[in-house]
């Protein structure tokens, strides 16, 4: 049995390929990256023939993904967790559908926010879907959930979920691989309406998921993942979701007193939970996300036994648990700490020296000071690094594709200017249907797509139209006179400026692509040819 | 034997090299090993933290408690500072001295080297100039890891084989000048012992 020492991005990548993976399709989004990048540079994975591709989106990922599994083989698609937002729709009408080839999603959470606008909980999806949730404790966990989540998914006719957060996903530790598994043979649904979701077919569907429920909370409580761990200091039981685990036992070196119930499998194991329930005189939740198992635990009127964690306290409503949050809570004395020196400043992620966001945004910042008035709405990627100083361009960055949207729905309550910027790939992902609005609506509004012809804050990955931006805009029905492509150089500064505020000036759509390429990849680029 | 590191530099600076160094030297004598890092950022110029876990017993938390890390290693004098609150009060702290200004309000260097002499037990060490001596300022994150090699409690022939692992297809010149800022680091350590 081979021992590697790998990321728990990297044990699920494995564990995938190990288990007989045929496709998987993703967009880039931290702490969940890692994991196509590992099978996109897999040997195994190349020689197997294993479909490896960053898409448009999750939810082109996710319908991808169902498209493999119709065909009878074995898909994954993975994300974080806003990504799960966007293949939603996808996502939740998979479980009606149910699966030929088995489905596994992973999403990856990020408690505290280390790079995401929110720290939404997934598991929330898994129970909103009704499907099976698995939450690995640590990174061997994770390597070998992902052969049971596909022989599950097939078994039991449903996707099935995986959860994690920042904390595993690029954390490293010995991985004991198991067994290889090889990819499923094509094979049609023998049922040819299975996956059309006409009513009358839909109803019937759901009505089957609903009645597999029960086989759902069967695995739950016998599959092993979850366990209930007795104790003979019953005056507290504690629940663990989860790496919460980890956090717990960090602070038992000895063995723990405490009976713990150790979550990593939903639908919740009822039975484990009452025999629990039962046996203890009050109870801590410990969940590394919002304290799902903790409110459905206390129940609308909290009028069982005492439940401890986020919601009374013990433990911070929002924010990642870590070892001293988890001492804290059980009363325990934490390590004197070290304060920090006043000397120390912050050093907060700048844009790269040479970026040319920099360049757009430094004569943008003239422009929209010549107008006075206007507003620049932005979007997700290393370009929103220009909120801080010392650029400080725009105001707004909520979700991906917004900026254009906004920009419409801004000018036509009387913004002026309204001015969108958005990065090529974020273009892609969400952009694209909002600038046909605006052609359609003829808003006035000027969009800047900055065109760095890469995925840039999560590493670097293929953006899916670099040379065919203008011929987009182009397509949709922006004006040919009114997409401007422009280098953003130091000396072009000045014919930059003119070209952006005739294009302010213009009262209707117009796009202005600065275009050259992300310093980065351009110094990976270089590195590689030289080694040629 | 249980050790906690932190490591604490500016993206760039060759962080979780030195992790992968300590790493595989543990591995390879046999302990359980958890290493946590932050993504992303380290290529904005921001200030990235690793955590590294080295236990002959199973390890569960990946992120190190406040107040017990056996060693805070810097690459960066005021990074090393940034993150002394993990350090235990027994704890030993290893950092260059050389700062890495890339913002405006870098405070003043005497400054943050009069904190870190405040610690009872430093090492402060010009790691750029060593490296620069040996023949490569690439090397410096090598020369930082070598004064923390006493008090790790793995042997230099456990990380000379772990720099064969790791840096054997740049060639034996590579891996040489790296075992060398090794021992150029642990000779400046011996300093303050």
């Amino acid at each position: 049995m081979q021992k590697i020492v790998l990321l728990g991005d990297e044990a699920i990548a494995q564990g995938a390929v190990d288990a007989g993976l045929s496709a998987v399709y993703a967009y880039p989004g931290t702490p969940s990256t890692e994991i196509t990048e590992y099978i996109l540079r897999s040997k195994e994975a190349k020689n197997g023939g294993i479909v490896a591709s960053w898409t448009t989106n999750e939810k082109t990922s996710m319908e991808m993904a169902i498209g493999t599994s119709y065909v009878g083989k074995r898909a994954l698609v993975t994300m974080k967790h806003v990504g799960l937002n966007v293949a939603a729709d996808a996502f939740m009408n998979a479980a009606i559908t149910g699966v030929n080839g088995g489905i596994v999603v992973v999403s990856a959470d990020d408690p505290s926010m280390h790079s995401s606008q929110n720290e939404q909980d997934s598991r929330y999806y898994g129970k909103f879907a009704q499907i099976p949730v698995l939450e690995p404790v640590n990174q061997q966990d994770a390597y070998d959930m992902m052969g049971y989540a596909f022989e599950m998914s097939e078994r039991l006719n449903v996707p099935v979920l995986i959860r994690i957060t920042t904390r595993l996903a690029h954390s490293r530790a010995g991985v004991t691989l198991g067994e290889k598994v090889p990819q499923n043979e094509l094979k049609l649904p023998k049922n040819k309406r299975q996956f059309v979701l006409l009513p009358g077919i839909a109803r019937t569907q759901y009505k089957a998921l609903l009645a597999n429920q029960p086989l759902f909370e069967k695995e739950s409580e016998e599959k092993g993942y979850n366990a209930l761990l007795t104790g003979k200091d019953k005056s507290l039981g504690i629940i663990t979701t989860g790496i919460a685990y980890n956090y717990l036992m960090e602070n038992f070196g000895e063995g723990i007193d405490f009976p713990v119930l150790k979550i990593a499998q939903y639908p919740m194991p009822i039975n484990m939970l009452k025999n629990f329930y039962d046996s203890v005189d009050e109870i801590l939740v410990l969940e590394d996300g919002y304290p799902l198992v903790e409110e459905q635990l206390k129940g609308f009127l909290n009028l069982g036994k005492p439940v401890h964690g986020r919601l009374d306290g013990a433990l911070p409503r929002d924010g990642e648990l870590n070892p001293n949050l988890v001492a804290k809570a059980l009363g325990h004395e934490i390590a004197e700490q070290y304060d920090t020196p006043e000397v120390v400043t912050a050093r907060p992620p700048a844009l790269c020296a040479g970026c040319p966001h920099t360049d757009s945004y430094t004569a943008l910042n003239v422009v929209m000071e010549y107008f006075g008035e206007g507003r620049v709405f932005s979007d997700i990627g290393c370009y929103t690094l220009a909120a801080l100083e010392p650029l400080e361009s725009i105001n707004s960055c909520v979700d991906m594709g917004a900026s254009i949207t906004m920009a419409k729905g801004a000018a036509e309550a009387g913004l002026v200017p309204s001015v969108a910027v958005i990065g090529d790939s974020t273009f892609t992902h969400s952009g694209l249907t909002g600038l046909l609005d605006c052609v359609n609506a003829k808003a006035p509004v000027t969009i800047l797509i900055l065109d760095n012809g890469t995925t840039g804050m999560t590493g670097g990955q293929t953006s899916q139209a670099t040379g065919k931006i203008e011929d987009i805009c182009m397509g949709l029905g922006v004006a040919k006179e009114h997409v401007r492509v422009i280098n953003p150089i130091k000396k072009n500064h000045d014919e930059n400026i003119k070209i952006m505020k005739e294009e302010m000036d213009y009262n209707g759509v117009s796009v202005v692509i600065p275009r050259r390429e992300c310093i980065i990849t351009l110094g990976a680029r270089i590195r590689a040819n030289k080694k040629k | 034997m249980q050790k906690d590191i932190v490591l604490g530099g500016v993206g760039g600076q060759g962080i979780l090299t030195i992790a992968a160094t300590i790493g595989t030297a543990a591995v390879n004598s046999g302990l359980f090993l958890k290493q946590s890092e932050v993504h992303g950022m380290s290529q904005r110029g921001g200030d990235v933290m690793s955590n590294l876990r080295l236990s002959s017993d199973e390890i569960f938390s990946d992120l190190i408690p406040e107040g017990k890390a056996d060693i805070v290693i810097g690459v960066e004098p005021m990074e090393a500072l940034r993150h002394v609150k993990m350090l235990s009060k027994e704890g030993w702290l290893i950092t260059n001295e050389v700062p890495f200004k890339n913002i405006p309000n870098y405070p003043e260097i005497e400054g943050v080297i009069d904190e870190l002499k405040r610690f009872p037990r430093h090492v402060i060490l010009n790691a750029d100039q060593i490296a620069k001596d040996l023949g490569s300022l690439k090397a410096a994150n090598m020369v930082i890891l070598g004064a923390a090699i006493p008090f790790i409690g793995l042997e230099l022939s456990d990380f000379e084989g772990a720099l064969k692992m790791i840096f054997g297809r740049k060639g034996d010149d590579i891996v040489n000048l790296n075992i060398n800022a090794l021992k150029a680091g642990m000779k400046e350590a011996e300093k303050f012992l």
